[in-house]
């Protein structure tokens, strides 16, 4: 059996473990970053995209607002590339509680959550699509952020930092204790079946909704998350270029989140008790289409793309004799296992939010540092991730851009995002992979409006072309794909998605009859 | 423009399914690799697009706005008028070119050449001249120009009185019929009055299209605006609008009101409802079974071609049908799809290959139909058609008029005056026999 060795082992590969992964190794510590599946395909992969400015948590939770709106202005520096400066807009639509507005405008200003009082005639000019039975609007520092992006970032800054090894696609199956300290884990390559011990003075569970799970298998008892689901829809194109969430106390489908090229309305929160429950109830698709009409009329006929679910970690401490270690007010848990359970070398993150990835990030290597008996001091806050150096934000219209560059030589494989030949060809060389969903992640790939009715044969086809591997892979690497992507369609299936499907339908069944595929 | 028509168009980007069917029938993204196509200028790269984002496309200057990609569209995306949009903001940031403004303006043009045409036609066909202008403005040396007439329609309208009758129609003529082609405007007005119309002229200017299609859409806005309120008065008594000018009549029509962002305008919405192609209304006329069918022979084997901004109508091919009531005319549908000017983009230095080339299937079409003869409802394109193929061309109207056995355009005018004021006599005399 394999074997490594590392200073720090961190499990879970969202946003929190590579943020970790990075901070420890800006620390100069030698990392391992392992997740079950790819980096960013739990919760960060799920979310809404919205880098919170603080404002939605003013009134209801201001010390998570005061931690937004000082990560969000220390991201917008040092992730400036995985940010889009949309800006954001809280208002008071005829559905609103109107008494809210006065309460929030003096949240943001107990919070120091920058906000300003707009007209709504003016935000109606810029944002013509809105409610036009606004009555108040503000501007906050919302913006959105890529998750993606942001955690391969994150994985690439630390492998170039301090080699950091990256590995998706390897499990977590047991945690070693060696008495009361934890000195390392099992992994699984999920692809092979290949097993690889890993031995780290410090293991750090950064699994979030499935941080329990992590915990029991080290033996620690009562740490108990309980996933919270929530759905999110893309609709087709920005219906808004403004983060634009409803003035109110915070509820189901109150915000609606531009990013790329989509616009993201959501989302609800339904118990589970599975964080892999990835239910799309109708009741909920409904019920977010209605919120959507809410703030823009005419939501329900304009085109949804996809739905999907992520889970939120809600952290309940069950351990008996344990005062809650949860600050109530606090988003996010830190759970240093020696000062709770008397068991070294092993530290649980989880809960918070994406916007905050970083402050959690600095705390659980602050803890790894205590029990490695080392001071080192954090550099995250200041220190550029790989492609923001140059501090300057994405802008929707780069895509285009680069395509513009290179049309008379290079080939477009996904045409709704833009995704050529050449940076395919070049993400299938460096991933290894034959999973087209991870290029997905990375390149958008099959992201837009035909859901990869017609990049997915393409892309199929030019991999199985460039490292010979067998007809079965390919097939079996379209068929995957196809699947994932009817995952999210299915749910929303009406007006000119319906009509999309049914193409898409021809295509696949038609035309390719890949219901016969040898796999 | 206003935010509600932007939302009709970008909106219609939600029905696109990629299909495309809109690249498999656009002529020019097949003539040439600098244009990627309707589907990736229009519903793709509008996603891509926020206002206060600088324009990063150099290729949609490439599209002609020919439209076909709309109008073969079976789910209804309103790509060219996406394009346009997205071509307007490119030219807005990067400038427009002199020669642009230029060449958009046949008033500007006309009023310059026509007193003295034939030093400018003969100035217009110097191959040393047209290698100066072509450095110095990037008009390309061989793109076809028209030659002036010399005397302008409006100098004819003035003179001109139509017989009163019980329909009344406004006659839009447009500018190649006002500068380059009074004989077309002359014979339009007599195959209507032949068929029972009153023809009035108003003073009118350009409708704006050149303007619109170079990115002006400001100026543009001016000019059809101004049409409008000029056409607008008989409008309201109820009088139809005809033009011979398919592009200027579709302009008029839907083009200004749809990328301009004029829907709201009361004047051009009027106007609009009321504007007719030529063809179309006698057509209709002939299908209530009043249109005059006694014709003479003629004897001639002509091709048609069917503009691309004749087809943007929706109004299928009138002027087939009419030129086949015409007794020995056989008529040669040809089914390429463009000539490759679309108005002022052939002419452009960086844009006649290309031009050629998307027109090269239709050339071809007529080479191979053995006409003699080229029949076309836009004036543009029979200039291009000409160039390309060295034959002649004429409105489908000019055909009917030949076959009515009207008496020729531009002959003596007087005369033509005089026998308006006859029959104006004998209707006179008439009518008060009647009561
Ligand atoms: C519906 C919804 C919308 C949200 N919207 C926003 C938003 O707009 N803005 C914002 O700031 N926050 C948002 N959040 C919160 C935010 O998404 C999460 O707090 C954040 O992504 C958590 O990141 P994480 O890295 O802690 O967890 P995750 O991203 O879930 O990472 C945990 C990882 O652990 C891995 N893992 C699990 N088991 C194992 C194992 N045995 N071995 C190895 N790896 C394992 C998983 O595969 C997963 O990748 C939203 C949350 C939800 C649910």
């Amino acid at each position: 059996m394999a074997g490594l060795s590392t200073d720090v082992l961190v499990i879970g590969g969202g946003a929190t473990g590579a943020g970790v992964a990075w901070d420890a190794a800006l620390r100069g510590l030698h990392v391992v970053l392992a997740d079950r599946a790819d980096l960013g395909e739990g919760t960060s992969g799920r979310f809404h995209g919205l880098l919170h400015s603080g404002g939605r948590y003013v009134v209801k939770d201001p010390l998570a607002a005061e931690e937004c709106i000082a990560e969000n202005r220390i991201l917008r520096r040092i992730a400036a590339d995985c940010i889009e400066d949309t800006g954001g807009l809280f208002v008071t639509t005829p559905s609103d509680d109107p008494a809210y507005a006065e309460r929030f405008a003096e949240g943001c200003r107990a919070t120091g959550v920058d906000c300003e009082e707009v007209e709504p005639a003016e935000v109606l000019r810029e944002e013509p699509r809105l409610h036009p039975g606004i009555s108040r609007a503000f501007r906050v520092p919302d913006a959105n952020i890529d998750a993606w992006k942001t955690a391969w970032a994150l994985a690439r800054g630390a492998h170039e930092r301090s080699g950091a090894r990256v590995l998706p696609y390897h499990a977590a199956e047991a945690i070693h204790r060696r008495g009361d300290q934890v000195v390392g884990a099992r992994l699984r390559d999920v692809r092979t079946g290949d097993e690889l011990e890993v031995e780290a003075r410090v293991t750090v569970n950064a699994t979030g909704a499935w941080a329990g799970r992590i915990a029991g298998l080290a033996g620690i008892e009562g740490v108990r998350v309980l996933p919270g689901r929530g759905i999110m829809i893309a609709m087709n194109h920005r219906l808004v270029n403004t983060v634009v969430n409803r003035c109110q106390m915070p509820t189901d489908g109150d915000i609606l989140v531009p990013i790329r090229t989509v616009c993201v309305m959501g989302t609800t929160d339904v118990h589970t008790d599975d964080p892999d429950d990835q239910t799309v109830a109708e009741d909920e698709v409904q019920a977010m289409l209605e919120d959507g009409e809410r703030l823009v009329p005419g939501f329900r006929r304009a085109r949804a793309l996809r739905v999907w679910t992520g889970v939120r970690p809600l952290f309940q401490d069950t351990k008996e004799g344990v005062a809650s270690t949860r600050d109530v007010t606090r988003a996010h848990t830190l759970l240093d296992h020696a000062e709770r359970d008397g068991v070294g070398g092993f530290v649980t993150i989880t809960g918070g939010k994406l916007t905050t990835f970083r402050l959690m990030a600095e705390e659980t290597v602050d803890a790894v540092c205590r029990h490695l008996g080392e001071e080192r001091p954090c550099t995250t806050a200041t220190e550029p991730l790989p492609g923001s150096e140059d501090g300057e934000h994405y802008m929707l219209g780069e895509r285009l851009a680069r395509r513009e560059d290179g049309l008379l030589d290079d080939q477009l494989v996904c045409e709704c995002e833009l995704v050529t030949r050449r940076k395919l060809e070049e993400a299938m060389r460096r991933r290894g992979t034959s999973n087209l969903d991870d290029f997905r992640r990375v390149l958008r790939l099959g992201m837009g409006p035909c859901q990869g009715g017609f990049c997915m044969y393409r892309a199929a086809g030019i991999m199985h072309g460039l490292d010979g591997m067998s007809a079965e892979q390919a097939n079996a690497a379209l068929l995957g794909f196809l699947v994932e992507r009817w995952k999210g369609v299915w749910p929303i299936l009406y007006g000119d998605q319906l009509r999309q499907a049914r193409l898409d339908d021809w295509i696949f069944q038609g035309v390719l009859d890949v219901g016969h595929l040898r796999e | 423009m206003t935010e509600v028509l932007h939302e009709l168009l970008r909106g219609s980007l939600d029905h696109c399914v990629k299909c495309t069917i809109c690249e498999t029938a656009c002529p020019f993204s097949n003539a040439t690799p600098l244009f990627p196509g309707p589907k990736y200028a229009g519903p793709q790269a509008e996603r891509y697009r926020v206002e206060d984002e600088p324009s990063v496309e150099w290729s949609v200057d490439y599209c002609s706005g020919c439209g076909i990609c709309t109008q073969v569209c079976p789910q209804g995306v309103k790509i060219a008028e996406l394009n346009a949009q997205a071509r307007h903001k490119r030219k807005q940031e990067s400038g427009v070119p002199l020669r642009d403004r230029l060449i958009a303006r046949p008033t500007v043009l006309g009023r310059l050449g026509t007193p003295v045409a034939p030093l400018a036609n003969a100035t217009l066909r110097s191959r040393p001249f047209r290698a100066a202008v072509e450095r110095a403005f990037g008009v390309h040396r061989d793109a076809p120009v028209p030659r002036f007439a010399g005397r302008t329609f409006r100098s004819f309208a003035r003179r001109h009185s139509s017989p009163p009758a019980s329909r009344r129609v406004v006659y839009f003529h447009g500018c190649g019929t006002e500068y380059y082609e009074p004989d077309v405007g002359e014979k339009t007005v007599a195959v209507l009055e032949h068929n029972g119309f009153q023809v009035e002229i108003p003073k009118q200017g350009c409708c704006g299209l050149p303007l619109q299609s170079n990115g002006l859409f400001d100026d543009a806005r001016k000019y059809v605006l101004r049409l409008a309120r000029a056409l607008a008065p008989q409008a309201r008594d109820g009088a139809l609008i005809v033009g011979n000018a398919t592009s200027c009549t579709l302009m008029l029509k839907r083009e200004a009101r749809e990328i301009l962002g004029l829907a709201d305008d009361p004047e051009l919405k009027l106007v609009s409802e009321r504007t007719y192609d030529v063809c179309e209304l006698l057509l209709e006329l002939h299908d209530r079974g009043e249109l005059k069918t006694h014709m003479q022979p003629v004897n001639e084997v002509v091709a048609y071609h069917a503009p691309c901004q004749q087809q943007g109508h929706w109004i299928g091919k009138p002027a087939l049908e009419l030129l086949d009531l015409v007794p020995g005319l056989e008529v040669r549908e040809l089914d390429a799809r463009c000539c490759g000017i679309a108005g002022t983009y052939g002419l452009k230095r960086e844009k006649y290959d290309i031009a050629m080339a998307t027109g090269a299937d239709l050339f071809r079409q007529i080479g191979a139909s053995q006409a003699g003869s080229v029949a076309c409802d836009s004036e543009t394109c029979r200039w291009q058609i000409e160039h390309a193929t060295n034959k002649p061309s004429a409105h489908p109207i000019e055909l009917l008029h030949r076959a009515y056995g009207l008496p020729p355009a531009g002959a003596d005018s007087k005369r033509s005056t005089l026998r308006g004021v006859m029959t104006r006599n004998v209707e006179r005399v008439r009518n008060r026999a009647r009561t």
